[in-house]
């Protein structure tokens, strides 16, 4: 038996859940379980209580509403890859799904337990960002709302308190026909990206670019707006030309090292892989 | 005088918690009290014995212990039996109609050399039951992003994805019949 001894809860609704939050200390919540059991399997996390969310249904939705999708926490990733309105109205979310983990992790993991466990690389915390996701956090007190900027407080380690639980999130929609891509380097399929790119256009008629936001992940604690590069796009119109000079901006942001990749490698990555996601983006303008 | 490093003991284990659950494998309902802790994984090998499941890594990174829950592909490493209370799970046991006769699947894997030793194969078969049943006519690409939470250390996954090619054009003779 390789996790540890602990009690288990699966409650149905999430005042269950707040109340045995506030009842026991050391308690984790358990979600889709493909970054939680690992750890319980090797023994890096002793909890006394385990709280599943699994039997909530109440937590599983997606839903159109005027300008935004709503997004229930315990949504299977493969759902997000496969809804038809996330596909109609967000196809940035499907694009990323495919690099996170594999089918058989997708169709356990869910929306939540990826951004509460926050890697700072992960697929699902970069798109948030980009997006600018707002969090709903629900508390003893009611629930608060986090837009996503605010959202990582460190390294792995989420604005939700222990006495909380993430529940749902909101992605505000972009113009129909704007451009989208997800671009990212990893050493094999379905890891962590080493280094991602996100990027979302809107044009005029013409080739001017209205709007835009371009999201780095991979060099920091949390993944990095580049205002600098957005400010940069707007208003100009687009071409290769473009793209490479305002790319190029990102060899210059502060990455940290690792074992996996020194920094300056991740600084290359992140010139290049923001051009090609600027490009792809650009080729699926309406 | 030496210090004496204090002895130190430690609090008794608490007792293990269980719990009753109901879970329909293969088609048959199984009624177990298990330990909250146990893995799906280790619950279908250990307590009701069907040791077809591997398990490699134990931490959801090898894709041998894929199994189906509710129809869908996922490790059962990462899962806890009492999660399973109430689901419907396949594993590969259920797969070939008859001690002599082998599932389309396992019939194309033996044409085709797509094992050598064998252990990652359970996870294979149970991921390409979901994967083909969804995508009847995959291409080659197709067919290895699927794989790709199943890791193979003996073939180099070339006799793997064409038994997978070969399998889909099996299971589609199959389903026009």
């Amino acid at each position: 038996m390789k996790p540890p001894r602990f009690s288990y809860h699966d409650p149905e609704s999430v005042s269950e859940v707040l109340e045995l939050l506030g009842r026991y200390d050391n308690a984790k919540l358990l979600a889709g379980g493909q970054s939680l059991m690992p750890m319980l399997n090797m023994r890096f996390v002793l909890p006394d209580h385990v709280i599943d969310l699994n039997r909530i249904e109440a937590l599983s939705y997606i839903r159109e509403v005027p300008g935004a999708l709503e997004i229930g926490a315990m949504t299977r990733q493969r759902d997000l890859e496969l809804d038809a309105a996330v596909r109609a109205r967000c196809p940035l979310l499907p694009e990323a799904m495919l690099e996170v983990g594999h089918r058989q992790t997708r169709n356990r993991g869910t929306l939540g337990g990826s951004l509460c466990h926050l890697d700072p690389a992960a697929e699902l915390v970069a798109v948030s960002t980009a997006l600018d996701a707002v969090v709903s956090v629900t508390g003893p007190g009611g629930t608060r709302e986090v837009p996503f900027a605010h959202f990582p407080r460190a390294y792995m380690t989420p604005a939700v308190e222990p006495d909380e639980v993430l529940t749902g999130v909101r992605f505000p929609l972009w113009a129909q026909g704007h451009g989208y891509a997800f671009v990212e380097f990893a050493r094999r399929h379905g890891d962590f990206a080493v280094c991602s790119a996100t990027v979302l256009l809107e044009k005029e008629s013409g080739a001017k670019i209205t709007r835009a936001s371009v999201t780095v992940a991979g060099l920091a604690p949390a993944p990095l707006r580049v205002r600098e590069v957005e400010q940069a796009l707007v208003g100009n119109a687009a071409s290769e030309a473009l793209f490479r000079d305002v790319a190029e901006r990102c060899r210059a942001l502060d990455a940290m090292g690792d074992v996996h990749a020194p920094a300056s490698y991740r600084q290359q990555l992140a010139a290049v892989l923001t051009r090609r996601a600027l490009e792809k983006a650009n080729a699926r303008c309406a | 005088m030496r210090d004496v490093p204090e002895i130190r003991v430690e609090a008794p284990q608490p007792m293990s918690e269980k719990r009753t659950i109901a879970v329909t494998v293969n088609g048959v309902r199984h009624e177990q009290e298990v330990e909250v802790r146990l893995t799906l994984a280790d619950f279908l090998r250990q307590n009701l014995g069907l040791t077809g499941t591997h398990l490699g890594c134990e931490h959801g990174v090898c894709g041998a212990c894929t199994i189906l829950c509710d129809a869908h592909s996922v490790r059962s490493c990462l899962m806890l039996a009492v999660q399973a209370h109430g689901r419907t799970i396949t594993t590969v046991e259920s797969l070939a109609p008859g001690p002599d006769r082998l599932h389309p699947l396992q019939a194309a894997f033996s044409a085709n050399h797509g094992l050598q030793c064998g252990f990652c194969t359970p996870g294979i078969l149970m991921t390409l039951v979901e994967f083909l049943r969804e995508h009847p006519d995959p291409t080659e690409e197709e067919v290895r992003i699927a794989l790709s939470g199943n890791l193979c250390r003996c073939t180099g996954y070339q006799g793997i994805v064409a038994s997978a090619l070969d399998a889909a054009k099996r299971l589609r003779t199959a389903g026009r019949r």
